[in-house]
């Protein structure tokens, strides 16, 4: 395993960020301005994808940009669980830009110029996240997540939208202070916050000091939306739906579980977190997260609020898997990071459809739907029959390495749950599938089409990836994946 | 040869420039504005100069008159004076050209010279402050910067103005009382006025009656001139109503010069050998300031008023320094004296913004922001900078102040000071966020009358150069902390 020296992680970070200034300088030529996020987020895509030979390859790509204290260091290094992270936001950070640019035409939203800045500020620190060699690095793009994602949550200036916005700040600034004590604390004890495969915080401070620091380091990753710090998300839902797909169901909610996994795995190291006990307490937090989630996602008639709630209860699919502390769980915990992203990104996607084409907002509403709109309504039909682990779709393959993890872990409890969880989520997703399809539409819905194709396109993209994830699981992630477990389980005993 | 009398010259530069401007104002009046500008200029360079020397040999003593002390005057620039002194400069440079138009509105024309004036004889108190090494110096410099600063916080048109002032020169005076009897006490025991005799000749006398008396004046009188909380009653009136370049002035140098003098008088004369063994006063300093970081910041919540808001959130920051001060491990107090350089960065900034809306728009009340940064993208913009770094996320100067902060408190096993100074940014949050929500997510009811149609670049330069150092100084915060390590080691060296 080499590191190799590179700018490349930093451009991966300029680029979007050089962009948002673009996109401000040309604030007065839409088409410009549009230009420029298209433009940045291919080029952003294809720097990402030029690192993956090396990352597959078992190399790591560093590069240290400017010491900021002594010994601290702002710093990136790319290795197999960044690189997933970061192909993911990337990535789909291109079919989110057509479709905002076709929503938000569609809808003659306001403020585009904020909001396209906004975004590729956030994306800048959704890169920076998966790529940090530090927990400073991490931090420190951690809250540029968190300021830049305000502006796309407020957007539409409403009084609900300002309410949401400032629920969204309290719960995650909050969680922020929280995160920066852990990281000082951490600092504090091992004189360094480097990610390593085998942890950092063997051997120093008392248990109980370790496992306050555990706790401090959960809230401090609210934006993994675990219960009962989960209240920010479904609020946030005010949002334009690309933001409520890109953010909401893949960048900032995958930055908190990202960032548990890298504590639990490369700061803790997995036989730390278990011999102090912390894995039973994250599976138990998780446990009950996914069931409450489920739970709550069935009462929801408004389909951004159930999806949300369903995004909930997914998230903590990952932080199960990685609570199991077995290598089965923690390659289905981080399968799950890029699978659930395309098939819940193509669920929100859906619902944004729905709100342009045809101004449906509730499930109530959406008898017939899918004859006016056939294409949107199958496309959620695959993304729905992922979310429940159901084949041709990838999320079954990471469900069944969760499911082997939960009995490699010889834990009854978590394959309990994972089962319990697939029936809920069928419970909720397939009477949607039904009303769109099998039930007599209500009459003046005649004149609705389909969205346009700015957003059509984006839609079926990401659910065929959904399907195609499923039939080449090892064109990258699981490739990836392998790598990342035999770096941790490398150190292992 | 010039560079053996750069201490002095600090001190003769701005007299000779007060004045000048006099001189030129009484040609004509608008002569004082070009002249205020370039003698602080040339005053900037020649602090960097200084602090080039004290970078490159160290501590420079000067000798005035070449009597040596204790029987003449020293002038004695170490890395905290010179630090100090870079910032002070800068800022005064900046609120300068700030103030050319922004006083317009708020002052008569024919004060206009007598601003000038005492705004560089303000300076003179501060240079002076900086770079002197004996205890009455100090005094006498302190008095005349306050005094400047009494009547420029009373200058503007407003009534209310006039009233700051006097409240402000009222408690200024009792606290130059309560510093002039303390430095009598220290005379009469021991009969010199230098400060490093006195750390020399007071150790023995650590256990005297007359020293503790002595150094509760001191205490007193420069909690006060710092407006620690409680004592801070002159500040929020004399910051919210005195014209806007002044309140930039005085809430980033006055401010600044009193914690200036406070850690002089604790370290360099009194010593860490007396201040934690033989009266555990940074115990109590500490938990003072806890105080006045949480208490400022709630009392912020609660302001309507911007400018006032801002007031109240100097008090909290005030005891953001004093806090790392108190808690006194090499850690917290890089961290306390780095926040010396952000507040001025910061405060600086939001004042200037305070004024530039009450310039363009006349608007002082946060509810009525409402649309504003669609008219003053600028001025918001660096309003959010600033916001930010008070905040203290990254990436701006904020954050490394607060990391510094609270790895010291953890260090020294301080758990309640962690907690509040985490705690401070939440409330940091609260206010500053308002702020920025009626400026950018409400649509204003009904159009304000705009008083000019753009912010002038006068004022909108200083105001943006500030924002961006917040930023900066994110990323090159290695250059401050290079000679401010210097500074720490020489404050807590004497232990």
């Amino acid at each position: 395993m080499a590191t190799i020296h590179s700018i490349v992680p930093a451009c991966a970070v300029l680029v979007p960020l050089a962009a948002a200034v673009l996109i401000l300088l040309s604030r007065r030529h839409e088409k410009i301005r549009e230009g420029w996020t298209i433009l940045a987020a291919a080029a952003n895509f294809l720097i990402v994808l030029s690192l993956l030979p090396q990352v597959l390859a078992g190399d790591r790509v560093a590069c240290t940009l400017i010491e900021l204290l002594p010994g601290l260091d702002m710093a990136f290094r790319v290795d197999a669980f960044g690189m997933i992270f970061a192909l993911v936001a990337s990535g789909l950070w291109i079919v989110t830009s057509i479709y905002s640019i076709g929503y938000m035409r569609a809808l003659r939203e306001h403020a585009l110029t904020r909001y396209f800045f906004s975004f590729a500020v956030a994306i800048a620190a959704a890169l920076g996240i998966a790529f940090s060699a530090n927990l400073v690095t991490m931090f420190i793009f951690y809250e540029i997540l968190t300021i830049s994602t305000y502006p796309l949550v407020a957007h539409t200036e409403t009084e609900e939208a300002r309410k949401a916005g400032r629920k969204y700040l309290a719960y995650l600034i909050t969680a922020g202070v929280f995160f920066l004590f852990s990281v000082i604390l951490t600092y504090f004890l091992t004189g360094t916050t480097d990610f390593q495969p085998g942890g950092i915080l063997a051997g120093t401070g008392p248990v109980i000091l370790q496992q306050i620091l555990f706790v401090t380091f959960l809230i401090g990753f609210a934006k993994a939306a675990w219960m009962p710090l989960h209240g920010w998300l479904p609020s946030a839902m005010v949002a334009p739906a690309p933001v409520s797909a890109l953010l909401h169901a893949v960048a900032v909610v995958k930055a908190g579980v990202f960032g548990i996994v890298r504590v639990v795995c490369y700061v803790y190291g997995i036989e730390l977190t278990a011999e102090i006990g912390m894995g039973t307490l994250l599976a138990v937090i998780a446990g009950a997260t996914i069931i409450t989630g489920s739970l709550l996602a069935l009462q929801q008639d408004n389909l951004k609020q159930r999806l949300a709630y369903s995004t909930v209860s997914q998230l903590s699919y990952i932080l199960l898997g990685v609570a199991l502390l077995t290598p089965m769980g923690i390659t289905g915990a981080m399968l799950h990071v890029p699978f659930h992203a395309f098939m819940k990104i193509t669920l929100f996607f859906c619902a944004g459809a729905l709100i342009v084409a045809a101004g449906v907002e509730y499930v109530s509403d959406m008898k017939g739907i899918g004859r006016r709109m056939p294409v949107t309504m199958l496309m959620f039909s695959i993304g729905a029959i992922g979310i429940c682990s159901l084949p041709p779709v990838c999320g079954i393959i990471s469900k069944w390495y969760l499911v082997l993890g939960a009995m490699q872990a010889h834990n009854l409890a978590a394959f309990l749950v994972l089962i319990t969880s697939s029936v809920l989520n069928i419970l909720y997703f397939f009477p949607i599938i039904h009303t769109a399809f099998f039930e007599e539409p209500e009459s003046g819905r005649e004149g609705v089409r389909e969205a346009p194709l700015s957003m059509l396109v984006p839609l079926a993209i990401t659910a065929v990836g959904s399907v195609l994830l499923f039939l080449a699981p090892d064109v990258a992630f699981l490739r990836l994946v392998e790598v990342a477990i035999g770096e941790l389980t490398g150190v292992l005993p | 040869m010039i560079s053996e009398h750069l201490p002095i010259l600090a001190v003769i530069l701005p007299l000779v420039g007060a004045l000048t401007v006099l001189l030129a104002g009484w040609a004509e009046r608008r002569y004082c504005y070009p002249v205020a500008v370039a003698v602080l200029t040339i005053q900037f360079g020649l602090s960097l100069a200084i602090l080039r020397e004290v970078l490159r040999g160290g501590t420079i003593h000067y000798y005035l008159g070449d009597w040596a002390p204790p029987w003449g005057i020293e002038l004695v620039v170490d890395h905290l004076s010179a630090y100090v002194l870079v910032i002070l400069v800068f800022l005064s440079l900046l609120s300068c050209i700030y103030a050319k138009r922004s006083i317009g509105g708020e002052i008569d024309p024919q004060k206009t010279v007598a601003f000038y004036v005492m705004f560089l004889l303000l300076v003179v108190g501060v240079c002076g402050i900086t770079v002197t090494g004996d205890i009455f110096n100090l005094y006498v410099f302190l008095e005349i910067s306050s005094i400047a600063a009494y009547t420029l916080v009373a200058s503007g048109r407003e009534k209310k103005g006039l009233l700051a002032g006097f409240n402000y020169l009222i408690m200024g005076t009792i606290s130059a009382c309560f510093i002039l009897i303390g430095i009598g006490h220290l005379y009469v025991v021991t009969g010199t006025l230098n400060m490093a005799d006195l750390a020399r000749l007071l150790p023995p006398l650590y256990d005297s009656t007359i020293i503790h008396v002595a150094f509760i004046f001191f205490i007193v009188g420069l909690s006060i001139k710092t407006a620690l909380f409680p004592l801070h009653t002159w500040l929020p009136d004399a910051y919210s109503h005195a014209p806007s370049a002044i309140s930039v002035l005085i809430s980033t140098v006055i401010s600044k010069m009193g914690i200036y003098a406070t850690i002089r008088i604790l370290f360099s004369v009194f010593t860490v050998g007396f201040i934690v063994d033989h009266l555990p006063i940074l115990e109590f300093f500490a938990w003072v300031a806890a105080i006045a970081v949480i208490a400022g910041s709630v009392i912020a919540i609660a302001q309507t008023d911007l400018k006032r808001m801002l007031a109240y959130s100097s008090v909290s920051q005030m005891g953001y320094i004093m806090l790392g001060i108190g808690i006194a491990n090499s850690v917290a107090m890089t961290g306390g004296v780095l926040h010396i350089l952000n507040h001025a960065l910061i405060k600086g900034c939001l004042f200037m913004v305070a004024g530039a809306i009450i310039y363009r728009v006349g608007l002082r009340k946060i509810d009525d922001f409402k649309g504003l940064a669609g008219r003053m993208p600028y001025t918001c913009a660096a309003f959010f900078i600033a916001a930010i770094s008070m905040i203290g996320l990254p990436p701006t100067v904020g954050f490394m102040s607060k990391w510094y902060l609270t790895l010291g408190a953890i260090e020294a096993g301080e758990w309640f000071f962690v907690v509040v100074i985490l705690a401070s940014t939440l409330l940091n949050a609260i206010y500053f966020w308002r702020v920025l929500e009626y400026a950018y997510f409400r649509h204003a009811d009904a159009e304000t009358p705009e008083l000019e149609s753009r912010v002038p670049v006068s004022m909108l330069l200083p105001m943006l150069v500030l924002a961006a150092g917040c930023v900066v100084f994110f990323f090159a915060v290695s250059i401050p902390l290079g000679i401010i390590d210097a500074a720490v080691a020489d404050l807590l060296g004497g232990a």
